[in-house]
């Protein structure tokens, strides 16, 4: 009996190792990334972002030092109010010119597909490509401004990329002109996703478009709602190559945000630490976005 | 903004599902359409607002691409006199010329061409790769279930919104470790690698809804991981395969994070070196040849995107994930 049992086991248990053994070997490379590059190189960095790197990084403890001075460096600073106006005003203009450009385009037009496609061209352009072209638009001496002055405004100002106070304004604009057509793609999937009935019944009981539109249409594309929210939220915190291109972070520091902040640090002024707690920083702004999402996400329907 | 979905593949599937909806309006059988109120008369006022909207958003939207295809084609002279947006009084392909053949980054004066070879040398392999490697991620993930396989690919996907910049460092160093920093064998690691995520979710999903029966059939026939894989999957698959090709042509081209990051100024890709030759401070700025750059840049991407049309905006329901 037991030498039955342990005939039967014995061959058992490695078999439940190398089951599957070929899925497994494919499968390296996938394991290796998931916690080598992304569990293990979170990690690493975090863990550096205590220490006192300079040009190379070395476990010298130091605390919250990093953190203290990156706090108290003005150009973090900018770089985080930067981030948040950006951030605030390209998710609430990306929103509403997104959803009401796809309300719009779920009127039964003609023409949809062609004014799909110039509303989602920007998308396919590199960030680098934007930049410089609203560089060139924003133009003071030969851009908007300059056209402006010619038709007899002669006094007109708007030179966003010259003017401290409102460059970061610039730079929404280029992002939007870029990124509004995803949003609108999202939306009207969305809205398309909407049963036919719910618009009769509504048609039916004499409800005005814009309410239906308000009070239950949008109420019932929350989950379409937030998926866009992550997508572009978490676009958001990592913009960088758009204010390389466009402005390279001026005037003076005026545009600068947190990624280029990490990599200016870390690759031009040699200041590890720094840069490995500015990123840090930089994944709590997106957990504090992702996680109550990832939460209610899959805390509803149990894990997998 | 490209900004990059969800870790959520059932979300993902049905956005992916709605933007077919989307991408043509009238699928046979199901009644797919815009749910709107009734089309009126040709000119009511309701129809002038809507496509008066629309156009002048399109307008809007279209201003950048004639003002950068205008300025490329004028001489510095004319630009120099005034509108960006009057059409050009005399054209000259000669910006074109200088920006792809001359144009200076720094010391070499051999224009955007060299950054061009560049990236399609860093494109190729690095969408092969990422594309092959995910795909059997995928294909494992869905059709050969193993402990452990949930739990990487969770860590893969939320993997996916972490900024890049926390995990730039350590891959540095892994590969000067191993010999590969600044060349192009480590740049094209780097992109499969962050390009992993979205593209194992995608393939994930679409292998899953293959019927069983047929895997099945194939495993009582003999065949075994590889075979399956090579003989059914990758036959049956090949849309998939598209806009998964799509989305990493775009993303690797349009790429320039990593381009700056793990590749040394010789093998600059050209999103880069299109950067390096705008913003130069030395010289004489020459708006039309920065225009010239500018588009011949930007041409890879957008010839993509209107020769695909309905696959791309697949691609992009899916790539939005990167961000």
């Amino acid at each position: 009996m037991t030498s039955t049992t342990l005939s039967t086991t014995r061959p058992k248990r490695p078999s439940q190792l190398f089951r599957n053994l070929s899925a497994k070997l494919a499968s390296i490379p996938m394991i290796l990334t998931a916690l080598v590059i992304f569990l293990g190189g979170t990690v690493w960095t975090v863990v550096y972002s205590f220490t006192s790197s300079r040009l190379l990084p070395r476990l010298r403890w130091a605390g919250l030092e990093q953190y203290e001075r990156l706090w108290a460096t003005p150009r973090w600073l900018v770089s985080i109010e930067n981030l948040l106006v950006y951030g605030v005003l390209s998710l609430i203009f990306s929103f509403v010119i997104g959803f009401v450009l796809a309300a719009l385009m779920d009127q039964k037009i003609r023409f949809e597909s062609a004014f799909r496609t110039i509303f989602l061209y920007p998308f396919a352009l590199s960030f680098v490509v934007t930049g410089l072209v609203w560089q060139w638009l924003l133009n003071p001496e030969f851009g908007v401004q300059n056209i402006v002055r010619e038709m007899g405004w002669t006094s007109f100002t708007f030179d966003p990329l010259y003017d401290q106070s409102i460059v970061i304004y610039g730079i929404l604009i280029a992002s939007l002109w870029q990124g509004t057509g995803l949003v609108m793609c999202l939306m009207l999937a969305g809205l398309r996703g909407i049963d036919e009935d719910i618009w009769k019944a509504a048609r039916v009981d004499g409800i005005p478009m814009w309410k239906t539109y308000l009070f239950i249409v949008i109420p019932m594309m929350r989950p379409v709602f937030i998926t866009t929210l992550v997508i572009v939220a978490s676009g958001i915190v990592r913009v960088y190559d758009l204010v390389v291109a466009q402005t390279s972070g001026g005037p003076g520091t005026a545009s600068e945000v947190p990624a280029k902040y990490v990599y200016d640090y870390m690759f031009q002024a040699q200041n590890l630490g720094q840069g490995f707690a500015a990123s840090t920083v930089m994944l709590l702004t997106v957990a504090i976005v992702v996680v109550p999402w990832a939460y209610l996400e899959f805390g509803r329907r149990k894990r997998v | 903004m490209n900004p990059q979905i969800s870790s959520n593949p059932a979300t993902l599937a049905t956005t992916v599902a709605g933007m077919d909806a989307v991408a043509d309006r009238v699928r046979p059988g199901v009644e797919a359409g815009p749910r709107g109120s009734r089309r009126r008369s040709a000119l009511s006022t309701r129809n002038v607002v809507i496509y008066g909207v629309l156009s002048v958003v399109a307008i809007y939207y279209l201003i950048p691409l004639y003002v950068m295809v205008v300025t490329s084609l004028k001489g510095m002279p004319e630009i120099r006199l005034g509108n960006i947006f009057a059409p050009p009084m005399e054209i000259t392909f000669e910006p074109w010329a200088k920006a792809w053949a001359s144009a200076c980054t720094g010391l070499n004066c051999d224009g955007l061409s060299r950054g061009f070879w560049n990236s399609v040398r860093i494109t190729v392999p690095s969408t092969i790769l990422s594309i092959l490697i995910a795909s059997i991620n995928g294909y494992a993930l869905a059709n050969w279930r193993f402990k452990g396989g949930e739990l990487f690919f969770t860590i893969l996907i939320v993997g996916a919104f972490i900024p890049y910049q926390v995990m730039i460092y350590p891959i540095v160093i892994i590969l000067r470790e191993m010999g590969i920093y600044g060349t192009l064998t480590g740049l094209t690691i780097v992109h499969t690698i962050f390009g992993m995520p979205i593209l194992t979710l995608l393939f994930r999903n679409y292998f899953a809804s293959v019927p069983e029966e047929l895997f099945k059939a194939a495993r009582v026939d003999g065949a075994g991981f590889w075979g399956i894989y090579w003989k059914i999957m990758l036959p049956m698959s090949l849309p998939i395969f598209v806009v998964a090709l799509i989305l990493q042509v775009t993303g690797i081209w349009n790429d320039f994070l990593f381009g700056v990051v793990y590749t040394r100024p010789d093998t600059y890709p050209m999103t880069v070196q299109l950067n390096n030759i705008v913003n130069s401070v030395q010289g004489v700025k020459e708006y039309n040849v920065n225009m010239a750059a500018t588009i011949l840049t930007g041409l890879v991407p957008l010839v993509i995107y209107f020769v695909s049309g309905k696959l791309f905006v697949r691609g992009i329901a899916a790539g939005a994930v990167k961000g």
